[in-house]
């Protein structure tokens, strides 16, 4: 069995006489996303902080690679203390220093590396985040996805190995916090750290999570796939999940998968007999993301989502985002051939709507040009009423092909 | 029935508690010292023992000099008037010089910059705790006390016996303001006295003061700031506020303790 690269045994912690952790035990495994998630005032922070060494266990141990931290040499602890970085709920930028400073100051204070490498390495994380504008500025200066940007760079300059996000999207809108979580993505991807995260950005958060632990009354309640979490109804965590769920996809409009599901259960149940499609769409966001940035990605994702729920609502049709980049719509009472025909006007549709409007958005705002490709991609496929929705899926994966596009080398849309 | 003993314990163990968080409180202040202290001499230290020395010293200099133009002047009004009476407005010089240098200067120099740089290193560092960008230091693998504390002590027994001497010397022109140019006294017997009575001894003893003071004020102002997030009487922006009150309070009574205990250890 793999060795966690982190490993709580037994950790309790105490703050005078309240326990806010109570002989936890879970594990973080190397080069995957772990979020942790939890009511308010359940210890996720006081978690996290464990881990970079910010507050010590009153019992228990903590363990990397599965050596004990208490039993190393402080000179071992440092070294794994380095390579770890962490995102402060609060950015906890320095505020007499500027984006530059602030971005550097790791580099100067904990390397020996010169002043031109230095630079070129500070500029290149501020290049990669998009912060060119803000460079000279102090962080009162920003707005809150820009500080929460810059605060990103400070963590990613060291090229550390494992990097803790505590709350790293809390006070944003929909899509600053999907922009901030395709950063993160984007950039476990490209430089290959470990990530744990506090956030409840459902569902997004656990798009990108390998595993989930849940919190639950100073102890975990849950610890693996999110998919096993809801899989195994435990009422209060399924209550819990509900609750944060809503009914509604913040970004896209659509909606939540709960909402889907109930949707589709009353389907089923009112008219089993009755002929059932579904289509699945999807963009390629991590393409989108490397080809038009995080913002303009994410409008992409946005857009569809609203032309989807708007489109496919007046027909009678529900949609739900099923992973960060698909969307799953159902067309009750609709045959096969009705559902490709409504896909294809909605096809027709997306060419003047989606694509369009992020060429212009693009063509306006960006120093990257406006040469990319979009693809949207749907599988349409009948419905049985024993198909999961994990089934359906799965079928409609296996179907999709591309509906519309944009290539800019021939000149737009075809 | 148990109402007096009751009482009588109650104050006892109020006093005995006090006692206990002082001297705790004194102990955790001598090792922040130590701590800060031996990492005055690692790397990368240079440009924030530099920086710091500006902003404690060179922007102190000014209102430390105003303070000893007008300490002078003052002494040099009432010494006049109390030397008259004996006729010995002669020794003038003799008695500025030898008073600035031995006691005034040293004092009056560590309460204005306590006053001045001290509370503006207590909220400083108090606001870093508060923001979490001690802890953000910390995550980064960059010694709070290293970075914060020590630059300041060291900036702080840099600048201390630096301004002390500023002071002395404008408070000695002062004296020469009212004593000479206001009063009259001659200007020869002046200046003749105050170099004649001042030795090596008494300048020697006005710098200890100053470094001592130069610790004192810059370790109890670190230390405020550094832990205001453990004040019981406060949390947040009025933890701050509380902690850069003590650390001025605590100074300036540290510094009339401590100049007591280092004159009768000089004489």
């Amino acid at each position: 069995m793999e060795t966690p690269l982190i490993e709580f045994r037994n950790v309790t912690k105490r703050f005078n006489e309240k326990t806010v952790l109570d002989n936890i035990n879970l594990s973080i495994y190397e080069n995957q996303v772990t979020t942790i998630i939890g009511k308010s005032g359940t210890g996720k922070s006081v978690l996290l902080k464990h881990i970079i060494g910010l507050l010590k266990p009153d019992e228990g141990s903590i363990l990397f690679q599965g050596k004990p931290v208490s039993e190393m040499k402080k000179t071992e602890w440092e070294d794994h203390r380095r390579s770890i970085a962490y995102l402060f709920q609060n950015n906890a930028l320095f505020d007499s220093m500027t984006v530059f400073d602030n971005v550097a100051f790791p580099l100067r204070q904990t390397t020996r590396l010169n002043k031109t490498e230095i630079d070129k390495r500070v500029m290149k994380r501020i290049e990669d985040l998009e912060l060119g504008e803000a460079v000279g500025r102090f962080p009162s200066e920003l707005s809150g996805g820009m500080q929460k940007r810059v605060a990103l760079a400070r963590a990613l300059v060291t090229d550390p190995k494992i990097v803790l996000f505590d709350e790293p999207t809390t006070g944003q809108d929909p899509i600053r916090k999907n922009m901030i979580l395709s950063m993160i993505i984007h950039y476990r991807k490209k430089f290959g750290f470990t990530a744990v995260m506090i956030s409840h950005d459902i569902p997004d958060v656990f798009f990108i999570s390998d595993r989930v632990v849940i919190l639950w009354e100073g102890g975990v309640g849950f610890e693996g796939p999110y998919e096993e979490a809801l899989r195994l109804k435990v009422p209060m965590i399924e209550e819990f999940l509900r609750s944060l769920d809503g009914f509604q996809d913040q970004l896209t409009g659509l909606l939540s998968r709960e909402a889907f599901k109930m949707h589709y259960s009353a389907m089923l149940g009112n008219s089993s007999a009755e002929k059932t499609s579904a289509a699945l769409f999807s963009v390629r966001l991590t393409v989108l993301y490397e080809a038009l940035g995080a913002e303009a990605s994410v409008e992409v994702l946005k857009a569809l989502g609203e032309y989807t729920n708007r489109y496919f609502n007046n027909i009678g049709g529900f949609s739900a985002r099923h992973s960060r980049d698909e969307i799953l719509t159902i067309f009750p009472r609709k045959d096969l051939e009705e559902a490709r025909r409504l896909v294809q006007d909605f096809a027709d549709e997306l060419k003047n709507g989606v694509v369009d409007h992020i060429r212009d958005m693009v063509s306006a705002g960006s120093d990257r040009g406006t040469c990319f490709d979009i693809y949207i991609r749907a599988g349409v496929m009948e419905v049985s009423p024993e198909d999961s929705i994990e089934r359906i899926i799965e079928k409609g994966r296996a179907k999709q092909e591309i509906i519309s596009k944009y290539r800019c080398d021939f000149g737009g849309n075809e | 029935m148990s109402g007096k003993p009751g009482v009588i314990v109650a104050f006892f163990a109020f006093i005995g508690a006090y006692a206990m968080r002082v001297i705790g409180n004194c102990g955790a202040l001598a090792i922040f010292f130590f701590l800060a202290s031996i990492k005055i001499f690692r790397s990368k230290q240079i440009h924030e023992i530099t920086s710091q020395t500006y902003s404690i010293g060179a922007k102190s200099s000014l209102i430390v000099m105003l303070v000893g133009l007008f300490t002078g002047m003052v002494l040099g009004l009432q010494l006049f008037y109390t030397l008259v009476k004996f006729g010995s407005v002669g020794a003038l010089g003799s008695a500025i010089a030898l008073s600035l240098v031995r006691e005034l200067g040293p004092v009056l120099t560590a309460i204005m910059i306590a006053a001045r740089a001290g509370s503006a290193m207590a909220a400083e560092i108090g606001i870093l705790r508060n923001s979490e960008q001690i802890d953000a230091l910390y995550t980064m693998g960059v010694d709070p006390l290293r970075y914060l504390v020590s630059p300041r002590i060291a900036a702080s027994i840099i600048s201390f016996p630096l301004l002390t001497a500023f002071f002395d010397l404008v408070g000695i022109i002062g004296g020469y303001i009212t004593g000479v140019v206001l009063l009259g006294t001659n200007a020869g017997t002046y200046f003749y006295r105050v170099q004649s009575s001042l030795g090596m001894v008494d300048i020697r003893g006005g710098f200890i003061k100053a470094l001592v003071f130069g610790a004192i004020v810059s370790c109890v102002c670190c230390f405020q700031g550094y832990f205001c997030h453990m004040r019981k009487d406060g949390f947040g922006a009025k933890s701050v506020g509380l902690a850069t009150v003590s650390a001025v309070v605590i100074s300036c009574v540290l510094i009339l303790i401590s100049d007591y205990v280092v004159t009768s250890f000089l004489m």
